[in-house]
C-alpha cells in the first residue's frame, strides 16, 4: 500500500509538472483557419523561429472571431484578410499599425455540371448573377470570417439584394473554410473559397474551379501588433520582431517560396501603396 | 464504604437503565413504554415472536436508534469520540474487502490502539476464535462461520464492556453454531456483558442465565432462563412456548 | 468501403513508422486526459462519498444538480473556460489560456460530476450495508467516507475508466481553450477535427482508429489489474 502510494505522488508531479512546463519566447498569433490550412504557417515559421528564436503559437480561427480574441487581449499579433474590419479593430485602438503582407486570391468552386453555366467565365459578378438566377445551390461560410465578408461584399456588388434573393437554393452553414467544402461537395453545390484551401483540399467530390482570376476576388492579407497601451500583458517586442520579419525582405521571400504541387499560393506585396 | 473498590479504576458502562422508552416510526409503534435495567454480569438473552421489537430494541441500547420516547441512561457513559466500550455483532457479519487479519487490526485502529501494537493483538484475537491459519487470507471469501467467528475476533480485539448480538447463528448450520457460542461464552467468562436477541429456544437455554421476553414491543416477562423456559408466567410467553416447540 | 481501407492504411503506416508528429499528439493527449483524471477523482471521489454517509438539508437537490451535470456538454465547458482564462477575464493573470494546463482544466470540469454522481450512488449503496457495523466499531463520517472508497475500489476502476473515456474523446473544450496550436495544445481529438475539416477524411479516420485503439487497450489493461486484485479480495 505505501508503495503504491508513492509511485502514485511521482506520477501526479509527472503529469502536472510536464504539462504545466512552458517555453518563455513565445507569442500568440491570432489568424484564420483558411490561411492556417494552406499550410503556409508550417513553412515559412519554422524559418522564423530559426532566425529569432521565437515559437510562435498560432490560433486559427475565423477572421470575426480572431479579431475579437485580439481585442480581448488573448493575442499579441492579429493576421488576418479583412481590411474594413482591421481599420475598425485600429480606429477602436485595439492595434498599433497595419502593414500590408500578401494577397492571395479567391475562386468560385462549382460542380463540373455546371447548372448555372458559368465555367470559365472572368466576371465574377456575372457569374453570381447567373447563379442566383438558375437558384444553383450555393454554400456559404456564414461565419463572420474574411471569405464570408468578400463574399457578401460580392453579392451586393453583383447588385443583388441577398435578404430578398435568399432560398433554400442559399446554404448559409456557419461553418469554416474546410467543412464548407465538405458540405458543397457533398452536395454538389457553387461555392467561394480561397485558393490555399482549395489546393490542400482532398475531399473535392465532382467540384472543379469554375471562375478565377477577376480582380475583384483578389485577398489581402494585415498583420497588427495588439496594443500593449490598451493590453499590457501584450509581448511587444517579441511581436515586433514577427512583423517586421514578415514585411521584411526574408520575410517576403519565404512567403512566395511556399507552394503546393509547384504553385505559389501567397504573392508578398508589403509596402504596395492602398494595400 | 470503599471496600475493595479500586477508586483508580473507571466506572463500568452497566448497568443500563432503561425508562419508559419508546420507540416509533410515522404511526407505527415499534417499542412501547419498556423499562427495565440491565446489570453486568448475566447473560441476558432476549426472546419474543417476528415483529415483537427485538431487534430495534437491541439497537436502541446499542445507540444505532435514538428513542422516540423514554431515555435511556448508562452508569458512565462513553465519551464522545472515544473508543467505544461496547460492540455489536449482525446476523449476515459486514466484512471489509481486506485480509482476515487486516479486518481485525481496522477494527483496532478505530479503538485508538497504537499502529506497533495492532499485528499482535489482531492475531492474539484470531487464535482466540482459531482464525490464526486464515490470518492472511481474504475476508469475504470465508464461509459463513467463519466470517461470524471473524466478527468475534474483531470484538475480543476490543475488549468491550457489553457485546449485542442480533440472532448471530441463524444462518448458519449446527457445526458453526457450536463454535460462535464457545466464543461467546469465553468472551462472557473474560468479563463481556452479553445481550442476546435469538430464535433459537435450545441456544436460550444453553447461553442464557435470565430471559427479557418481548410481545409487541413491551417486555412483557422477565425471569431466569431455567424458570422462563420451564414455567412461563404469563399467556403470551406459554403460547410463544407452546409455538416454538418443534413437537 | 474506399474511405475505409484507405483510413486503415493511413493508420498502420503511421503506428509502424512510429511518425514523431503523431508520437508527440498521441503523448500529448494522453498527458492531459490522464492528468484530467486525477484530478476529477481527487475532487470527485471524496464528494461523491461525502455526500453519500453525510445527510444535510438540500441533499437531494444536490444530488439532482450533480446527476445532471454529468451531462454538461463540452463546448458550454470550453466557452466559460475560456472566458474564465481569457487576458480579459477574472484569470487573465494566471496567462495558461491557450496552454495545456488550460486543457486540463477543462477536461477536469467536464469529468469530476460524473466521477462524483456515480461514486455517490456506488457509496451509497455500499452504506446501506456497512453503516450499522461502521458505526457500531466507532467509525465517523469522514472515516466512512474513506473506508468505503477504499473498499469499493474495484467497483471505482470503472467509474474511473469512465471519466478517461469521457476526457479523451472530447474535443468541444480544448479546441477552445487550447487553440490547437500545432506542436502546443494540438491533441488527437483536435487533429481529427482539422484534417476532417481540410478534407483528409482518410487521415481523419485513421487516427480515430488510432485513438480508439489506445482507449480500448488502457481499458483492457484496467480490468485485467482489476480483476486479478478482485479475486485476491473477493
Amino acid at each position: 500500500m505505501v508503495i503504491t502510494r508513492r509511485v502514485f505522488l511521482v506520477l501526479l508531479l509527472a503529469l502536472a509538472g510536464g504539462v504545466a512546463q512552458a517555453q518563455d519566447r513565445y507569442i500568440t498569433v491570432a489568424s484564420t483557419t483558411s490561411t492556417e490550412q494552406s499550410g503556409l504557417f508550417g513553412y515559412i515559421l519554422p524559418i522564423f523561429q530559426q532566425k529569432a528564436g521565437i515559437q510562435v503559437r498560432v490560433v486559427a480561427l475565423g477572421t470575426g472571431q480572431a479579431l475579437d480574441l485580439a481585442r480581448r487581449g488573448d493575442a499579441d499579433v492579429a493576421f488576418v484578410h479583412a481590411k474594413a474590419a482591421e481599420e475598425k479593430f485600429l480606429a477602436e485602438g485595439h492595434g498599433v499599425k497595419r502593414f500590408p503582407v500578401m494577397y492571395n486570391d479567391f475562386v468560385l468552386i462549382g460542380p463540373k455540371g455546371d447548372p448555372a453555366k458559368i465555367a470559365g467565365g472572368k466576371d465574377i459578378l456575372d457569374a453570381l448573377k447567373k447563379i442566383q438566377a438558375a437558384q444553383a445551390p450555393f454554400v456559404s461560410r456564414g461565419d463572420k470570417s474574411g471569405t464570408h465578408m468578400a463574399e457578401l461584399d460580392l453579392w451586393k456588388a453583383a447588385g443583388i439584394d441577398l435578404d430578398k434573393a435568399k432560398g433554400p437554393w442559399y446554404r448559409d452553414t456557419g461553418q469554416g473554410m474546410g467543412p464548407a467544402l465538405n458540405t458543397a461537395a457533398s452536395m454538389n453545390a457553387y461555392l467561394l473559397a480561397d485558393r490555399g484551401t482549395w489546393l490542400a483540399f482532398k475531399n473535392r467530390g465532382d467540384l472543379a474551379i469554375l471562375v478565377e482570376g477577376d480582380k475583384r476576388l483578389f485577398n489581402q492579407y494585415g498583420v497588427m501588433l495588439v496594443n500593449p497601451d490598451k493590453h499590457p500583458t501584450v509581448k511587444k517586442d517579441l511581436g515586433q520582431a514577427f512583423v517586421d520579419w514578415l514585411v521584411s525582405p526574408e520575410g517576403q521571400k519565404a512567403i512566395a517560396d511556399y507552394k503546393i504541387g509547384g504553385e505559389q499560393l501567397f504573392f508578398p506585396n508589403a509596402g504596395q501603396a492602398g494595400a | 464504604m470503599t471496600d475493595g473498590v479500586d477508586m483508580r479504576a473507571p466506572l463500568s458502562l452497566l448497568p443500563l437503565r432503561l425508562d419508559e422508552v419508546e420507540f416509533g416510526v410515522g404511526s407505527r409503534h415499534i417499542i412501547r413504554g419498556i423499562s427495565t435495567t440491565l446489570e453486568a454480569g448475566p447473560r441476558t438473552v432476549i426472546l419474543g415472536p417476528n415483529g415483537a421489537g427485538k431487534s430495534v430494541l437491541l439497537r436502541l441500547c446499542h445507540g444505532l436508534l435514538e428513542p422516540t420516547g423514554g431515555t435511556i441512561t448508562w452508569n458512565s457513559p462513553e465519551l464522545q469520540g472515544g473508543p467505544r466500550r461496547q460492540a455489536m455483532v449482525f446476523q449476515r457479519p459486514v466484512l471489509l474487502r481486506r485480509t482476515v487479519l487486516g479486518n481485525v487490526m481496522y477494527a483496532l485502529k478505530l479503538a485508538g490502539v497504537p499502529r506497533w501494537q495492532r499485528k499482535e493483538r489482531a492475531r492474539e484475537a484470531l487464535s482466540k476464535v482459531g482464525l490464526d491459519v486464515q490470518a492472511d487470507h481474504a475476508a469475504r471469501v470465508l464461509s459463513g462461520g467463519e466470517q461470524q467467528r471473524l466478527a468475534l475476533a474483531r470484538v475480543w480485539a476490543l475488549r468491550p464492556e457489553i457485546l449485542f448480538l442480533d440472532e448471530p447463528t441463524a444462518s448458519l448450520d449446527p457445526g458453526a453454531t457450536h463454535e460462535i457460542e464457545n466464543v461467546i461464552l469465553a468472551l462472557h467468562a473474560a468479563g463481556t456483558k452479553i445481550v442476546l436477541v435469538t430464535h433459537n429456544l435450545g441456544q436460550a437455554h444453553r447461553l442464557g442465565d435470565e430471559i427479557l421476553f418481548l410481545h409487541q414491543g413491551q417486555l412483557v416477562e422477565r425471569a431466569p432462563a431455567d424458570r422462563f423456559l420451564k414455567h412461563p408466567v404469563s399467556p403470551e410467553a406459554a403460547s410463544f412456548l407452546e409455538g416454538e416447540l418443534p413437537w | 468501403m474506399n474511405t475505409l481501407t484507405d483510413a486503415t492504411a493511413q493508420a498502420l503506416r503511421l503506428v509502424a513508422t512510429a511518425d514523431p508528429n503523431l508520437t508527440g499528439i498521441v503523448l500529448l493527449s494522453l498527458r492531459i486526459s490522464l492528468a484530467a483524471v486525477v484530478f476529477g477523482c481527487l475532487i470527485g471521489l471524496p464528494l461523491g462519498a461525502a455526500i453519500a454517509v453525510n445527510d444535510f438539508r438540500g441533499r437531494r437537490a444536490v444530488i439532482v444538480i450533480l446527476n445532471g451535470l454529468m451531462g454538461l456538454p463540452s463546448v458550454v465547458v470550453g466557452l466559460a473556460v475560456y472566458l474564465l482564462l481569457s487576458r480579459a477575464g477574472p484569470l487573465g493573470v494566471w496567462g495558461i489560456l491557450f496552454t495545456p494546463a488550460a486543457m486540463v482544466i477543462a477536461q477536469t470540469i467536464l469529468i469530476t460530476p460524473t466521477i462524483a454522481a456515480l461514486s455517490r450512488q456506488i457509496v451509497a449503496d455500499a452504506w446501506q450495508e456497512y453503516r450499522e457495523q461502521l458505526r457500531s466499531l466507532g467509525e465517523t463520517r469522514l472515516g466512512a467516507a474513506t473506508t468505503l472508497l477504499w473498499d469499493l475500489r474495484f467497483t471505482l476502476v470503472t467509474i474511473v475508466l469512465a471519466g478517461f473515456g469521457r476526457a479523451a474523446s472530447e474535443v468541444g473544450a480544448v479546441m477552445i481553450v487550447g487553440g490547437n496550436i500545432d506542436g502546443v495544445t494540438r491533441v488527437m481529438t483536435t487533429t481529427i477535427a482539422l484534417e476532417t475539416s481540410k478534407g483528409d477524411l482518410p487521415l481523419a479516420l485513421g487516427l480515430g482508429f488510432i485513438l480508439l485503439s489506445i482507449v480500448l487497450v488502457l481499458n483492457a489493461g484496467a480490468y485485467v489489474v482489476k480483476e486479478t486484485a478482485q479475486r485476491r479480495y473477493g
